[in-house]
């Protein structure tokens, strides 16, 4: 499916990277990336997502459980609604702004938690895969490869049906496609380190692999893994829209912006802004994520300063 | 409500294309008909699943009776019958020179076949009970068949019109699944797994020709899909429309023909009356008044759907209104409540089938709940995971669900069944009334049965489902009404 | 290079076979009867074990998984609990509608990606350049799903040219089947086609920097020629990689996008034959999937080892 070929087609762009990593660059790293635009119209859409996501919990124009069905369907200001209801209301007459604030936490809440178990399972195993020999990494690989054979949806749709339809589960689905990601990707980076000097001096006076791991080869490939975290939160939030479009994610009364959409199918030329509005915040967020973790990506490569410069 | 900005931006467009389908459409001897169920088989006598009948009933197999769309039994294969005194006897005269699609003939020994494969140790019917009564058949001649009962059943006739009972021939029976052979005007041609079922017309049929030449019926699941299938014109009909909130566009659109009718479906929030909290007759009754009934028909059927107050079909002579014995009041229901001994509510779930129904029924009645501190967790589930879990294991809480079949408020009776409703006087009324062959008395005692329901608030009584009939305007003789499963295509034709 | 084949190919059998062991598991967990769903809610229990015996429900797990190998290795495997007919027979109906769709969507963003990413390649840093980016960026973050309805909405409601949804089958003639096909699949490839863009786009730009391509122009090759002849033939081999991957995921990637054109492929068959709880269905469509991305991944790898000698040793560590 798109959403995985996505992945495999950005983890080729970052994993290409990983062949050329060099390790954490320079201290100005951070400051380039502040005057980059791609870093920061990314950074800006990423941190109003979030802000709206946040707020959500303490404050919404209106209660999402407030049903009120003879206010239903009302157009969102732009198509001639009232400012009571800025983008208007669903088909339970329940204010589609507040709709999509809280979908926001589902949408993002998904997706972060899928990447906190993609990262806390994978990054170790790649570590330890680029830490020990052929007996350790030789496995840990092919299971990787073994999880990736699977395509995500599928995967997600088998376990759901087989343990119940809801937010979990599909946060454990999405979160087991990412670990072999972070694997490979941490595992390639953390070779690369374990050439460095410093690394054999570590070594030699006398530290393990794990403190080493943890002391010098993480923090050098740390980078490297935001910028593949920023792709697999946005991969995240388009899964997580899947799942609840065909739906087996979230469940009322929680929204998010995929079970948006999949109420607003029969509604669409009734009240067209019921696919308009959730589908453009999945759209905004996405483009949000994927410029700010393309700029980092660009901003990591050497190659690309080199080809800036000659071309 | 705001005009379809879309379509109205393009109506040029749209009409150049639409009147190039119609010139085209006026030759039609073929119907194109949605259906948003695919069956699993073709054989109506061994399964449950209601689009088998669509397909067959009427148009592939015929029974001895038969359903019209009032709900009235007519003569099918049995062109007249007779009724002994007490009830036990009927006698069926059988059409003369009837063959099955394959060419066998059709006689009382293919009738005496059918029942009792039917009433078969390991029969497959989904509907064995209905047949319970018959002791025995006779094939006394070839057009005479005997039906002996052991108690009297006044619903036979209506039951013999199922698609459960059609006619099959020993030859054939085993294949229907595969390749249905039976008497009707039509014949199976072709069947798309996933996808379409063709039927043809039966050039040799025994009674009046029908006057389509063909039949594809197409299986389009998703509600959003059939909608887009009407509106492109891939489709004549969908007898059945799956998403009430479409049909203001098609009465909207003068290439359509827009039919609500009635259903058997009673569409009810199912409680297990055997588990607390819901087994105090105080909590169900506290719900009754919390659920605002007309709010979910408008929220969740877009206004199509009739209420009901028992478990009743209001179009049925014997139906009760009894819609006004707990009226929509959220502080005598937070009073019933806490007089039940929750003055804070409680946490419950609610399992909900795929249907539109439920899913948005659920969320409505949740949200009417909370309002008296019931909290429910909604739980979505197929329907795969229904019958086992909520159907057989009775494992739920609650849940919504639409019973289809025509005249079921009997199933209270079954103390087995998954309300877990135990009455005795209950149980005694039902055993009186299908005993009754007077039909005033019978309603009488029927109004009596669907009192005890409403006092017991049993169930949440919620809507009679309607039935929401989309068809090309030119297409004429659909069933405007559903008493039982079926797409009757006999009638059918396009105008001239 | 032989041996770097047969590893790889016993790689790839390990992992199917160990697929099959892991698919076969989570199915036995699936919940529901597939007799309870084919007899309905008054059968009896008799009845219902029947209905089990027939569908060989009653034999041991372990039973089933050794005829379900063993009829996977000789084409035979058994019949769908749902429709009575056997699951080769679905598959078969099926592919031949999953296939040509996922090639025709492979196709479109293919014939749209490479023109659009040498465009970008070549008038880099331009206007054209950031706008061609830029576009691309969007149709990475539209999901399919959406892009689908909404084309629905514009073709087949409003304008009425193409139709909704639903598959006519190819012996109604190849332009309705075709027809059919074509919403699908640019709501499948248009997403695809801005990826593949973006690689060409990084691909071209790296290769115009290598010395040959220096050379190339200094032999006093047209600007174009050196273009199309040397920059995309070489720029194309990590394009092709991706295209590869992506062919694997496009037929998976059917399944929500063949439902909502209701189009009868291995994407609306597994969908629903998880909902009918058709678990012999589900198991050998699932299997076929996840083999389809093995074998891909194969050639993937084979192909990268033809071209590229260093990575027999280098992709073996990883």
């Amino acid at each position: 499916m798109p959403s995985s070929t996505r992945a495999y087609g950005r983890l080729a762009r970052v994993a290409d990277l990983v062949t050329h990593w060099e390790g954490t660059p320079e201290a100005s790293f951070w400051r380039r990336a502040a005057g980059n635009r791609n870093v920061l119209l990314g950074a800006t859409i990423t941190l109003m997502v979030l802000g709206l996501g946040t707020l959500s919990f303490v404050w919404t124009p209106h209660d999402i459980l407030d049903q009120n069905i003879p206010n239903r369907l009302k157009p969102p200001v732009f198509l001639g609604g009232e400012w009571g209801h800025i983008l208007g209301t669903d088909q339970l007459g329940r204010d589609l702004l507040s709709m999509v604030m809280v979908g926001a936490r589902a949408s993002i809440g998904v997706a972060v938690v899928a990447l906190v178990i993609g990262m806390g399972i994978g990054v170790p195993l790649g570590c330890a895969a680029a830490a020990s020999g052929r007996w350790v990494s030789e496995p840990i690989m092919r299971l990787s490869d073994f999880i990736f054979a699977f395509p995500s949806l599928l995967l997600a749709l088998l376990l759901t049906a087989a343990f119940g339809f809801n937010v979990w589960n599909a946060m454990l689905a999405i979160g087991i496609f990412n670990i072999p990601v972070f694997a490979r990707i941490s595992y390639g980076a953390a070779l690369a380190i374990w050439q460095r000097e410093f690394v054999m001096a570590a070594r030699a006076a006398g530290k393990g692999s794990v403190r080493i791991s943890a002391e010098h080869i993480i923090p050098n490939i740390a980078n490297l893994l935001i910028v593949q975290g920023t792709i697999q939160f946005s991969l995240g939030i388009i899964i997580e829209a899947g799942l609840s479009y065909v739906g087996v994610g979230t469940q009322p009364p929680m929204s998010s912006w995929g079970r948006m959409l999949a109420e607003s199918q029969t509604l669409v030329s009734l009240a067209p802004h019921l696919a308009l509005v959730p589908g453009f915040a999945i759209v905004v967020t996405v483009l949000g994520l994927n410029l700010l973790g393309d700029g980092l990506r660009d901003l990591l490569d050497p190659r690309v300063a080199r080809t800036q410069r000659t071309g | 409500m705001k005009k379809l900005i879309l379509v109205s931006l393009s109506a040029a467009l749209a009409a150049t294309c639409a009147t190039a389908a119609f010139a085209a459409g006026h030759t039609k001897t073929g119907v194109s008909i949605g259906l948003q169920l695919e069956p699993p088989h073709l054989d109506p006598t061994a399964g449950a699943a209601g689009a088998i009948d669509d397909v067959t009933y009427a148009n592939v197999f015929e029974g001895l009776t038969r359903i019209n769309q009032n709900g009235e039994v007519l003569p099918a294969l049995a062109t007249s019958w007779d009724i002994s005194e007490d009830g036990l006897t009927y006698v069926f005269d059988l059409a003369e020179g009837v063959t099955f699609h394959d060419g066998t003939s059709f006689d009382a020994e293919d009738a005496k076949f059918s029942l009792e494969r039917i009433l078969a140790e390991d029969s497959e019917n989904a509907q064995k009970a209905l047949y319970a009564a018959i002791e025995s058949v006779e094939a006394t001649n070839a057009t005479t068949l005997t039906v002996t009962l052991d108690k009297p059943d006044g619903k036979l006739l209506f039951s013999l019109g199922w698609g459960d009972a059609v006619m099959v021939a020993p030859e054939s029976a085993d294949d229907n699944k595969a390749n249905p052979v039976g008497t009707g005007p039509f014949k199976f041609a072709e069947w798309t797994k996933g996808s379409s079922l063709t039927l043809e017309k039966n050039a040799e049929y025994w009674s009046d020709d029908v006057a389509l030449e063909s039949a594809t019926f197409r299986f389009i699941s998703d509600p959003a899909a059939a909608f887009n299938a009407m509106m492109s014109g891939d489709l004549d009909a969908f007898p059945n429309f799956p998403a009430p909130e479409n049909i203001i566009q098609f009465e909207a659109d003068p290439r359509f023909e827009v039919v609500i009718g009635s259903t058997e479906g009673e569409t009810i929030l199912s409680t297990n009356n055997a588990k607390p909290p819901f087994d105090n007759v105080k909590v169900r009754q506290a719900m009754a008044h919390a659920i605002n009934r007309q709010s979910i028909i408008d929220g969740a059927m877009f206004g199509y759907g009739t209420p009901i107050g028992t478990h009743f079909a209001p179009h049925h002579p014997a139906y009760k209104d009894l819609t006004g014995a707990y009226e929509y009041d959220v502080e005598k229901a937070r009073a019933l409540l806490a007089e039940a001994g929750f003055p804070d509510g409680f946490e419950a779930t609610i399992k909900l089938p795929p249907p539109a129904y439920a899913r948005r029924g659920g969320e409505i009645i949740a949200g009417d709940l909370r309002k008296i501190g019931i909290d429910l967790q909604i739980i979505p589930v197929e329907w795969n995971v229904w019958l086992p879990e909520v159907f057989k294991a009775k494992d739920y809480d609650l849940t919504i669900v639409s019973h289809t079949e025509p005249l079921d408020i009997g199933i209270y009776a079954r103390d087995d069944y998954y309300f877990q409703f135990d009455n005795d006087e209950f149980d005694a009324l039902i055993e009186q009334v299908n005993a009754e062959a007077d039909p005033d008395k019978a309603n009488e005692l029927y109004a009596q049965a669907q009192q005890i329901l409403s006092d017991n608030a049993v169930n949440g009584f919620l809507f009679q489902l309607a039935k929401h009939g989309v068809w090309n305007k030119d297409l004429e003789g659909m069933w405007e009404n559903a008493p039982i499963q079926g797409v009757d295509l006999t009638g059918v034709s396009w105008a001239q | 290079m032989i041996t770097y084949v047969l590893r790889r190919l016993g790689f790839a059998l390990a992992t199917l076979v160990f697929a099959s062991i892991l698919i076969f598991a989570v199915t036995e967990i699936l919940p529901g009867d597939a007799a309870q769903i084919s007899l309905g809610v008054n059968a009896t229990d008799e009845t219902l074990a029947a209905k089990r015996r027939d569908l060989g429900l009653d034999r041991s797990a372990h039973e089933r998984y050794t005829s379900w190998m063993t009829g996977f290795v000789t084409g035979d495997l058994g019949r769908s609990y749902t429709y009575d007919v056997p699951v080769t027979e679905l598959i078969g109906g099926r592919i031949w509608i999953s296939l040509p769709l996922a090639l025709l969507s492979l196709a479109l963003s293919t014939a749209i990606a490479i023109p659009v990413g040498v465009l970008a390649a070549s008038r880099r840093g331009s206007m054209v350049d950031s706008g061609i980016m830029g576009l691309t960026q969007l149709g990475i973050a539209i999901p399919n799903f959406w892009l689908a309805l909404m084309l629905v909405v514009l073709f087949a409601l409003t304008w009425r040219i193409l139709p909704a949804g639903g598959f006519p089958g190819w012996d109604e003639g190849f332009w309705p089947a075709f027809r059919a096909l074509i919403l699908p699949s640019v709501a499948l490839a248009l997403p695809q086609a801005s990826i593949l863009a973006r690689v060409m786009r990084s691909s071209l730009i790296e290769t115009m920097g290598e010395d040959y391509m220096r050379t190339a122009r200094a032999k006093g090759l047209p600007q174009r020629a050196v273009l199309w002849r040397h920059g995309v033939r070489n720029a194309l081999i990590p394009v092709v990689t991706i295209m590869g991957l992506q062919f694997a995921f496009l037929i998976a990637g059917t399944i929500i996008i063949e439902n909502i054109f209701y189009i009868p492929g291995l994407g609306s068959l597994v969908f629903n034959a998880i909902r009918q709880s058709d678990l012999i269905t589900v198991q050998s469509v699932v299997l076929m999937l996840v083999a389809s991305v093995i074998f891909i991944n194969l050639l993937v790898d084979i192909a990268y080892a033809i071209v590229d000698p260093r990575i027999r040793t280098a992709r073996a560590r990883g």
